[in-house]
Parts: structure tokens; sequence; C-alpha cells
């Protein structure tokens, strides 16, 4: 079996996101100035052969946890779906 | 004393490192790439600045996870002197040998200067050759320098006197003017700016050159009582 992982890794609520206010900026530049609260995260994806004895669950929060994300000003969520191999 | 400059793929302030030791210090010193496992033959351990595998993910996240990372966490451990200079400090963050971790710069520019900093902490082993509240001009080169942590952390770097150096005027965004914080044992130092660029007059200040010497004279007062 194997299971297609995609990982969200945006920052926390808390910490101000000087990427977001600048892209934010740009917007009024180009005269949208309907928009706030812009934020710039990362979008992964991986193709995922759980290990046996251990949910898949476990091992995409390890992963997040101690690599993917930085628990310290980022938060993460991921969403999974089977891979259907003709 | 025996440095060890650790070299990673994407460093490029190891050579500066190392002529600071070996030139600015009159110390041995060796480049250790991030293969090597054993560090028993060293008394300081140094991580320079530059991009360490490109940056990617996060910088110095990658790094913390090479092979010579857990041989320095041990060293870490067992009491010894540590230090990350700009992405070596990003790497001591993302190893959490330090508490913390780097934003962009608030204007996200790669800020490129000499700065001023205060030493805030005169006891710690790295800083011990500098007056309290001195103020020492040092350059900065980095473009995630914004230090951030949560109320709870900084409030114990204050509480234990964790913070070493700060910014006199804060350039990237850092919390309370965060240059540079020692871990709680005051034996692993990361700080942003680059003290191995100032070690001669020549190049604008040899304010760096102290840090250095610090060091070394922590090594030799330790080393008299122990032998």
């Amino acid at each position: 079996m194997v299971i297609k992982v995609k990982v969200y890794v945006t920052l926390k609520a808390g910490v101000l996101d000087p990427q977001g206010k600048a892209i934010e900026q740009a917007l009024e530049a180009m005269d949208v100035n309907n928009v706030e609260g812009m934020r710039v995260g990362k979008y992964m994806e991986f193709h995922l052969e759980p290990e046996k004895g251990q949910s898949v669950d476990e091992q995409v929060t390890h992963m997040c946890e101690q690599l993917l994300s930085n628990p310290v000003i980022e938060d993460y969520r991921y969403e999974t779906e089977e891979v259907i191999t003709p | 004393m025996k440095f060890a400059v650790i070299v990673f793929p994407g460093s490029n302030c190891d050579m500066d490192l190392f002529h600071a030791i070996e030139t600015g210090l009159g110390e041995e010193v060796d480049y250790v790439f991030h293969t090597e496992t054993n560090l028993e033959n060293y008394d300081a351990i140094l991580l320079p600045g530059g991009f360490s595998y490109g940056d990617y993910l996060r910088s110095g996240a990658i790094a913390s996870f090479s092979n010579v990372m857990e041989s320095v966490k041990q060293f870490a451990e067992s009491g010894k002197p540590v230090l990350g200079i700009c992405n070596g400090f990003q790497v001591l963050l993302e190893a959490g040998l330090l508490p913390g971790a780097m934003k962009r710069n608030e204007a996200l520019k790669f800020i490129c200067r000499p700065v001023e900093l205060t030493v805030e902490n005169n006891k710690s082993i790295f800083t011990t050759n500098y007056g309290l509240h001195e103020k020492i001009n040092v350059p900065i080169a980095h473009a995630e320098g914004n230090y951030e942590c949560d109320e709870e952390t900084l409030k114990d770097l204050e509480q234990n006197n964790q913070i070493v150096f700060r910014y006199v005027n804060n350039p990237n965004g850092s919390v309370s003017d965060i240059a540079g914080i020692v871990n709680e044992r005051g034996n692993v130092l990361g700080m942003m700016p680059h003290p191995e660029r100032a070690v001669d007059e020549l190049l604008g200040s040899a304010d760096g050159l102290k840090l250095f010497q610090s060091m070394l004279a922590n090594w030799r007062e330790h080393h008299a009582i122990t032998s």
C-alpha cells in the first residue's frame, strides 16, 4: 500500500509574517485593496510506504514535528489518500 | 587549544573562521567535514556561517540532521564550548541546542554591514575579555536573523542571563534586540554577527577577536586547575 501525503506548513497565528505583509502591499500596488491577513506557507507532498507496526499518523506526525515544520514558529496539517495503482 | 571548524555543503565563512583562529588567535584549528562522527580531539567546535544545504526547507534545518551533529550534541552535553555564527546559529536552533527560531528579516532584505552590539553578559566563557555593556563593532550578513521565541522563553533567557549580545539599533526585527544567546549551562553560544570578520583593524574592527581570546583564556584557566 502506498499513501500520498500532502503537508501544509504555516506560520503560527501570533507570529508576524514579513513576506505576507510585502505581498499585501504589492497587491495594493496592483489596485487590489480588499485583501488582508496574507500569510505565506509551504506545501509538500510525497509518497509513503507505511512501516509495519506504526500508524500513518504516527509516521507523518514524527516527520512534521522533527523536520518538515519548526514547531517554535510554525503549525502544520496534512492530508493522506491511498494511491490506487492500475 | 584545538578548534574544529565544521564544514557543511554550502558553508562559506569556514575559511574566515579558520583564519581567525590560526592567524588572529594563534591556536590550532582543523576543518572537519559534516560526515565526521568523532570530535574527541577537539576543545571547541565552531559552526560557520553560509548557506548549508542551500538553506533548503529552513536555514539550518537539513544541516541539523547531518552525521556530525549527533557528535556536536554530545560535545555540548559534555560541557565543552560550541559556537555557532550566523548559519551556525541557525543550525544550533534547528538542532534544539538553543531555544527559539529565525524568521526572515523584518524588511525582507539581506543585510550586510557593520553593526554596533552591546555585551550584555561578560560572565560567559565567550565574553570574559569584554567589559559589561561594552559597545563593540561587528559585521552582520544575513537575510534570516529575525530571532523569535515565545514570551516564556524570553523571560527564561533574561532571568538566566542568557542574552549575551544585543543590537544597539535593531537591524532585523529580532525579539528584544537579541543578537546572540547562550544555553542555560553557558557553553553553547549562537550569534548572528560575525566576530571572525572582525579580528584585525585592517578589516575595520578587531572587536571580534576578544571573543576567541575569551574562549582561550577560559580553556587555559580550566586546564591549569584540572591538570
